[in-house]
């Protein structure tokens, strides 16, 4: 993964060598067409970011002009000129639609089956921006990154965009009659030889379409394959109870949350849910008290782990003895736990036990999904122990329609597909040869099937060996349905129609259909008919598809018994321990193509662009490692190459890889990220397994991170941070003010009358989820720079969340803070630029204005937070069509060679101010949410006029524990942080 | 020749400027042919060679610059100023010594000054062309570079006179354009003397042009004296203060390493301090090459060398200050810069430039060092080196470790980086080598009042 | 020795020395006025259009109110362009055979949009709304001037920085009264200065600091 571009430079250099003028051109444009070219290309500076232009016909003259500027004519009247433009009108204008504003309609988003609320902003026809649903309970308002991104997948000039049979194009009349051909075959057979692969469906209507076409051919089979899937939740469930089922929290009701090996706060379903309502429990405004306290076991430092109050370092496969004392300890009959060693367990373990039952009722114990069954039905009998179940656990039958064990049911498919008797096989939606057990090998297994199908967003590996490819249609392209964690339903709407000849999965499955149905719309609302038959169906219909959710679909709880007498089986320990995780940017690879979130700094790490082996600082002692080092992970006599990632926090004996990168065919902005650690995933080990090598093969490899790994300098004001209990009996001492005094300042004082606009952060519940990242990076066209770029340190996000480190190296506590444009009133930048491209405004915004910058960069120079990004070369992309409908039309494209930040979301700021100002009125506390604070789902980010001292963001600059950063320079920041306020046990403190 | 013997001894002074023997035919001759002779040197046309190549070096890398943009260089976040504004600085500091040597010695009478005058003015000249091309090349968007001039626009904007990059805009223009005129005003009465000298018609044509119908006339003389002057009282003030603009734009701005009072002089102190370097840089190969040892004498070298003590010894002071400074603010932020500077990445670059800077400076105590012109010569190229990486520690360790730890990243220059820099050197040596081939280096009626009749005349006619 | 040059030279140094200040400030002025001329804003030229629409046979003749085919000027950033079915309200039945009209009709047939030419065009990163000014006060006149005039429709002002800033920075000297908004040929009283401050104190238009703040235009 790491040779391979190198040699395909090598062969370029070899080429070029010796080419002179204007042969050397020649060849350029020649290499301009060959593969390894693009894929060099595309690896170094991705579709949105190329580097190229300035080679092109395009570029040259672009060149040409700018010399032209250079003999002092630019500015003047030729280029001044505007260039003749054209008006297109509608001929006939839909209702409602006013142009020059946008609309929002409610749909959702699914990741792994399960659905996010979204309200999708949409520009005369084209959705351009993701927020959270407040009305949906798995977004409350909040939007993760995956969501996000999701608008610029839905552009992405490498989805597959149609329909082919072995490579060529083909009419999708074309495939349907030869898919009514073999399913005729199929009927006479009862369905024998018809398999059909998906991954986790929570869709009422596709279960519906499903359970129909099974009934009709009972002997066809449904294999489901969710590569990152709470299979183990289940098999849990299923231990604990005998039945599967599904299980959410309220972490509302939580004074004490433990998880183990979960990062409930940052990954899964409802994570945004349970981050709003942790958030809640832990906001102490002026003073409070009723904080909740979190410890966290696990093995690589996640957002939940850095928001803990305790967090211990775990490898993957301790967390279970761990969970079976936890569990005597609070008086679960399970027999004998054994005698505890781990030295910093014997701690803990009273502490946390006493806390738990100090609580009952209103505890929480929660198991990670990558935790083996064992550890869920633990999970599950503490809870009850705890008599936790009705007040912040709930269970409910499973979400997933026809919950089925994935692992079970791809390895039955598997050995069909040996026994030959597998003759039409359709995969819908998932992508199985990149993300099946490495030991099924399904690559080969897959073609022994005659008539393969492949439906999916991507001309990806699995649509690699199946003979039909059909495009499938985006989520913003076709109807459809979902259920969230809870089983509440949402209608998913489109916004645009498809881009391409696509299909929705719905509509494929429909084809297949004794009376084929084709329109998605008409699938989707016929089923929600029949479940809602009557006259105000039209009623319904229509109030749920504006709402974005179905009423009353969310299913009821349940409740059930925990049945003792299982047993974990305890893996043979020996060598290193693997860690298997999705991962946080691309999640299982279906995101792997999106630049947004390749840059994406990761929580925690910082790492863009790449997955690594993340080992802790001690264990890269033993192996005599250091970053950027390759080695060979070697699992069982599988191998692969990785970079070495150290981690300070991460456990000891233990190796963390993220799945979703190495992709071979995930298009260009995929090609040559990370490796592949699906290739050491095997059926016996999803999620972690002893008996791992680590080889140093002496080569390096250049990872990069958005910043390094820095300990806290103290004497600095950059973070601040306090325990609950010593700020609550003297807040003024544990959080000093460092600004100087107001009286000291030499300048007459400059007054705001009307509108001030600031911001607090509190960060006591920031998580650095970094959802408000990629939020800021679509409302603001803010463009992806590609991972050479971002390794130089030139990556271009105005909001980015700085993490710094205290205490030991092996477990030291971490802080996040996200860092944006303070917006300071005495702005060191301002009073540097030689053409005041950067202004104050009467509202105390720190306008940057793009058209007048000259690029001198000295306004970075002098700004103390760094904030200011700087478009070093034509990084956003003027060329590709399809991005061109991505942009946000009120916020100016930057071209090369100017200076950009932060602006607190201005053209929202301008839009509320209109609005008002049209009513004669001032703008009201909420009107303006910034991109990042609407998407954050903690509420940790909070915007408005600081004027108005009822606002909220006013009274939160009221706390005691409100700081500026650096505020000693007497910068005066808008932007204020709340400090960090944690919650420990005097138990474990003590000691 | 024995009366000038007494006069000499009449008349007792300093050991003499110029070497004796020297009578107004023999140094018009001498000076004169340089520029006259047929054959150009091999000397000459290796260097020239060399210096050609590296402008076409410059060219290329200022083509793919303007084409691909900044980028190209390793420039980034935080480090937004990296080699370019070095590189400014630098050159900037190099020309102060000319308008020294012309100016201020000119009003001191430093009768000495007259063998060197000219081509140290023509230096300042050139490493000011290589200096102003920094700050337009360095800019995002250069082809915008006027909008930092006031003019009367359609945006109804104005510069914002509060940033030091717009008085830099005045204070290097305005030193460029004193320079020249000074300059070009002292070559006339030599212009007129290659005017006459001259065999062939084109370059008799040229030279006349160019010396604007000299004929030395004493009404003629009487107005360059005048004129002279006042250029000398106009140049004067600008020596110190272009450097001292020069620093604001690091002073102004609030960056550890940066923000401090005493740069002004720090700055001017190092400027003439490389001048001085350079001078001698090019001196002592030319008086060689051409035999001029007898106009730029062994007086000269040993002037300007003490003058480059003097002078070091300030920037060594002004390095020691900086460091008592940051330790005496009691800020981190000052603090953690100096410590970084002496341990941290680039402590290797600190550490040469206090070797270059200070250290071997301090063997110029010793006659015998400044008196061999090799091991001056030498001592002149590792300061101008020092000068460089004082310049390059100043700007690049400030802002790749200033206030907030997260944003910390260390600077690495591209190949383009080099290619602009080495580029300029191409410029200069280009510019300054045309210079000697077809002007006269040393100003010749200026040497000539150096003779002992010039002299004898002066008294009589008192 | 023999003269090299002419007597004359002397003069022609004089001129060489005196010509180029000359020319520099000629040049000067000549981009000065280059830079304002109708050249480069384009103003009062008139553009091609699909279909020869008159504002002066519409507006002027006709009456009909800007609002009519300018919908969303009172709500929305963009004072819309109407779509076809408006134009086929009344063409439907007058003109209904023009050939000069066929693009409409065919437009309406096919449901392809009539491509118009931009008149009024600014630079991409400028954020002007219609529908703040018409709430607070400016004519559609005060920018557009006497469409109601226009044969062929053209661009009345610069469209300039420091032609948009006349107004921002002092706004009294130009608004009028919300009544007069859509009137063509408003004259402003003879105490418009008077009249034009209680205006911005009524329309709580906001002062000059606040309307040039570089992000009221610039995002």
């Amino acid at each position: 993964m790491n040779e391979k571009p190198k040699f395909d430079l090598e062969r370029l250099r070899a080429i070029l060598a010796g080419k002179r003028g204007r042969e050397y051109w020649r060849s350029l444009e020649d290499l301009a067409g060959s593969p390894e070219f693009e894929e060099v290309l595309h690896r170094e500076f991705p579709r949105q970011a190329s580097e190229w232009p300035a080679e092109d016909a395009a570029g040259r003259r672009h060149f040409l002009k700018m010399m032209g500027a250079s003999l002092g004519l630019a500015g003047l009247a030729a280029c001044t000129r505007q260039p003749t433009e054209h008006i297109v009108p509608y001929v006939r204008q839909p209702e409602g639609l006013i142009p020059g504003r946008p609309q929002f309609y409610a749909t959702a988003h699914t990741v792994g089956g399960l659905a996010t609320g979204l309200l999708v902003e949409s520009h005369q026809g084209r959705p351009t921006k993701a927020e959270g649903n407040p009305e949906h309970p798995a977004s409350l308002g909040a939007c993760d990154a995956f969501s996000q991104a999701s608008v610029l997948q839905l552009y992405d000039p490498d989805r597959s965009q149609a329909l082919r049979y072995n490579g060529e194009i083909r009419s999708w009349g074309a495939f349907e009659t030869e898919i009514r051909k073999a399913m005729a075959l199929q009927r006479a057979s009862g369905g024998a030889g018809l398999r059909i692969l998906t991954g986790a469906v929570t869709s009422p209507t596709l279960g519906d379409q499903m359970q129909q076409l099974l009934s009709e051919l009972p002997r066809a089979k449904w294999h489901r394959w969710e590569p990152a899937g709470d299979h183990a939740a289940r098999a849990g469930a299923m231990l604990a109870f005998g039945q599967p089922l599904n299980v959410y929290y309220d972490l509302r009701n939580a004074d004490v949350v433990v998880a183990l090996d979960s990062d409930l706060l940052a990954s899964g379903p409802a994570s945004l849910r349970y981050a709003r309502q942790f958030a809640e429990r832990r906001r102490t405004v002026s003073g409070q008290p009723g904080m909740n306290r979190l410890y966290v076991l696990e093995p690589m430092p996640t957002p939940t782990g850095a928001t803990a109050d305790h967090r211990l370092p775990a490898r993957a496969a301790d967390i279970e003895p761990f969970t079976v004392h936890l569990a005597a300890a609070v008086g679960v009959q399970i027999g004998n736990a054994g005698t505890v060693e781990h030295p910093e367990w014997q701690k803990w373990l009273p502490a946390l036990a006493d806390d738990l039952r100090a609580h009952r009722g209103r505890s929480l114990v929660v198991a990670g999904d990558q935790q083996p069954p064992a550890v869920h039905a633990l999970a599950h009998a503490i809870n009850q122990a705890l008599g936790n179940v009705g007040s912040t656990v709930f269970y409910s039958d499973p979400v997933e329609v026809d919950p089925v064990d994935h692992l079970a049911s791809i390895k039955e498919l598997a050995a069909d597909l040996d026994t030959g008797s597998v003759k039409l096989l359709l995969i819908l939606g998932c992508n199985p040869v990149y993300t099946a057990p490495a030991d099924l090998n399904l690559r080969e297994r897959i073609q022994r099937a005659q008539f393969r199908v492949h439906l999916g967003l991507y001309d990806d590996e699995t649509a690699e060996v199946c003979q039909w490819q059909l495009p499938e249609s985006h989520y913003l392209e076709a109807w459809g349905d979902a259920r969230a964690f809870d089983g509440t339903a949402s209608i998913i709407q489109p916004l645009i129609l498809p881009l391409y000849r696509s299909r929705s999965i719905y509509e494929v499955v429909g084809l297949l259909e004794a009376t084929p149905r084709l329109e998605g719309r008409d699938i989707v609302r016929s089923y929600w008919n029949r479940q809602r038959p009557g006259a105000d169906f039209e009623r319904f219909w229509r109030r749920a598809v504006h709402d974005g959710v179905v009423p009353g679909t969310a299913l009821p709880t349940r409740t059930a018994e925990v049945r003792y007498g299982w047993s974990g089986t305890p893996p043979e320990r020996g060598g290193f321990e693997i860690i298997f995780r999705p991962d946080p940017a691309v999640h299982d690879g279906s995101f792997a193509n999106l630049g947004w979130l390749q840059e994406l700094p990761k929580p925690v790490t910082k790492l863009t662009w790449d997955n690594a082996a993340v080992m802790s600082p001690a264990t890269a002692n033993v192996l005599r490692v250091e970053n950027g080092r390759m080695v060979e992970l070697d699992h069982r006599g599988r191998k692969v190459r990785a970079p070495v990632f150290i981690q300070p926090g991460h456990a000891d004996g233990c190796v963390t890889v993220h799945l979703g990168y190495g992709r071979k065919r995930g298009g260009r902005v995929a090609a040559g990220a990370g490796f592949d650690a699906y290739a050491l995933r095997t059926s016996g080990a999803l999620w972690n397994d002893f008996g791992l090598n680590v080889r140093d093969t002496g080569g390096s490899y250049e990872l990069a991170t958005t910043q390094g790994q820095h300990v806290l300098d103290a004497r600095r004001t950059i973070i601040r941070h306090a325990d609950i209990n010593s700020y609550l009996a003297d807040p003024e001492s544990a959080i000093q003010d460092t600004a100087p005094p107001r009286e000291l300042f030499m300048y007459p004082e400059v007054k705001y009358e009307g509108y001030a606009w600031g911001m607090a952060i509190d960060m006591s519940v920031c998580t650095g989820c970094s959802a408000c990242v990629v939020a800021c990076q679509a409302e603001n066209n803010i463009p992806v720079v590609g991972k050479d770029q971002t390794a130089r340190g030139r990556a271009m996000h105005w909001i980015r969340i700085d993490t710094y480190y205290q205490g030991s190296l092996a477990n030291p506590e971490l802080f996040h803070q996200p860092m944006l444009c303070q917006h300071c009133e005495t702005a060191p930048c301002e009073l540097v630029c030689p053409v005041a491209a950067t202004a104050h405004s009467s509202e105390g915004l720190n306008d940057m204005v793009y058209n007048r910058c000259v690029g001198t960069r000295y306004c970075s120079n002098n700004c103390p937070y760094k904030v200011r990004r700087f478009n070093f070369l034509q990084y956003s992309d003027q060329t590709t069509p399809s991005l061109k409908l991505l942009r946000n039309p009120d916020v100016t494209v930057r071209t090369r060679g100017v200076m950009e930040k932060c602006t607190y979301c201005v053209q929202r700021i301008q839009q509320a101010k209109i609005q008002a100002e049209k009513e004669n009125r001032k703008v009201r506390d909420g009107d303006i949410q910034t991109a990042c604070q609407a998407a954050c789902p903690t509420e940790a980010i909070v915007f408005g006029d600081i004027n108005d001292p009822n606002s909220r963001v006013a009274r939160l600059k009221n706390e005691q524990r409100n700081y500026g950063v650096l505020a000693d320079l007497n910068t005066r920041p808008r932007t204020t942080y709340l400090a960090t306020l944690k919650n420990p046990n005097p138990a474990i403190e003590a000691t | 020749m024995a009366e000038e013997k007494q006069v000499m001894d009449v008349h007792k002074g300093p050991s003499p400027v110029i070497s004796p023997g020297y009578t107004f035919g023999t140094i018009t001759d001498q000076i004169s042919s340089v520029v006259l002779t047929r054959q150009t040197p091999v000397f000459w046309l290796a260097i020239f060679s060399v210096a050609v190549t590296l402008l076409l070096v410059f060219l290329g890398a200022i083509t793919l610059l303007l084409a691909r943009g900044v980028g190209i260089w390793g420039i980034q976040m935080p480090v937004a100023w990296g080699f370019a504004i070095t590189n400014f600085v630098w050159w900037i500091g190099i020309g102060h010594a000319g308008t020294l040597i012309s100016a201020i010695l000119l009003l001191l009478n430093q009768t000495w000054r007259n063998s060197i005058n000219r081509f140290a003015e023509a230096m300042t000249l050139f490493a000011v062309a290589c200096a102003g091309l920094f700050p337009l090349l360095h800019m995002g968007r250069p082809w915008l570079f006027y909008w930092m001039l006031p003019y009367p626009n359609t945006m109804g904007l104005m510069p914002q006179f509060r940033s030091p990059l717009v008085w830099d805009v005045f204070a290097v223009t305005t030193y460029a354009l004193v320079s020249l005129v000074f300059w070009y005003l002292g070559l006339l009465p030599d212009l007129a003397t290659l005017r006459d000298r001259t065999k062939n018609r084109f370059g008799r044509a040229v030279y006349g042009v160019m010396a604007m119908g000299w004929r030395g006339a004493s009404r003629h003389w009487n107005i360059y004296e005048t004129a002279s002057l006042l250029l000398a009282g106009l140049a004067t003030p600008l020596v110190l203060s272009v450097h001292t603009v020069v620093s604001f734009d690091f002073t102004i701005a609030i960056v550890p390493g940066w923000h401090s009072t005493f740069f002004p002089p720090y700055f001017v102190a190092g400027a003439i301090y490389s001048g001085f370097a350079m001078v001698l840089v090019l001196a002592i190969p030319l008086r060689r090459v051409y035999g001029l040892e007898g106009l730029i004498t062994q007086r000269h070298l040993d002037n300007a060398a003490k003058i480059m003590l003097a002078t070091g010894l300030i920037v060594a002071y002004a390095y020691i200050m900086e460091t008592f400074m940051a330790w005496y603010s009691g800020s981190t932020y000052e603090m953690s810069i100096m410590w970084q500077r002496m341990t941290g990445p680039y402590a290797g670059a600190y550490w040469a430039l206090i070797l270059c800077n200070v250290v071997l400076l301090q063997s110029l105590w010793f006659k015998k060092v400044r008196s061999n012109t090799l091991l001056l010569f030498l001592v002149s190229l590792v300061v101008l080196i020092g000068m460089w990486l004082e310049r390059f520690v100043i700007i690049v360790s400030s802002l790749a470790q200033d206030f907030l730890q997260s944003s910390w990243r260390t600077f690495s220059p591209t190949l383009w980086d080099w290619a602009t820099y080495f580029g300029t050197i191409g410029l200069f040596l280009f510019l300054f080598f045309l210079f000697i081939r077809l002007l006269p280096m040393i100003s010749i009626f200026e040497v000539r009042m150096l003779v002992p009749e010039a002299r004898v005349e002066e008294e009589a006619s008192k | 020795m023999a003269q090299i040059f002419h007597h004359s030279t002397n003069t022609i140094a004089r001129i060489t020395v005196i010509v180029p200040l000359i020319v520099l400030v000629f040049l000067g002025w000549i981009f000065f006025e280059l830079d304002r001329s109708v050249y480069a804003t384009r103003a009062s030229d008139v553009r091609e259009q699909p279909v020869p629409f008159s504002h002066a046979h519409h507006v002027g003749g006709l009456g009909v109110d800007c609002l009519y085919c300018h919908t969303t000027v009172e709500t929305s950033p963009f004072a819309g362009i109407p779509p076809t079915k408006t134009c086929m309200n009344c063409h439907q039945q007058i003109w209904a055979t023009s050939p000069q009209l066929e693009p409409v009709r065919e437009s309406f047939r096919t449901g392809r949009s009539i491509e118009w030419t931009r008149v009024h065009d600014l630079p991409d990163f400028v954020y002007f709304d219609h529908s703040i000014h018409v709430n607070k006060g400016v004519g559609c006149e005060t920018c557009h001037g006497r469409v109601d005039q226009m044969p062929l429709t053209w661009q009345h002002a610069s469209l300039q920085m420091s032609w948009c800033l006349e107004c921002h920075r002092q706004p009294e000297k130009y608004v009028r009264p919300r009544e007069h908004i859509y009137t063509m040929g408003y004259e402003p009283p003879e105490d418009q200065l008077e009249l034009g401050r209680r205006l911005v104190a009524e329309y709580q238009i906001r002062d000059a600091r606040a309307l040039t703040n570089c992000s009221t235009c610039h995002r």
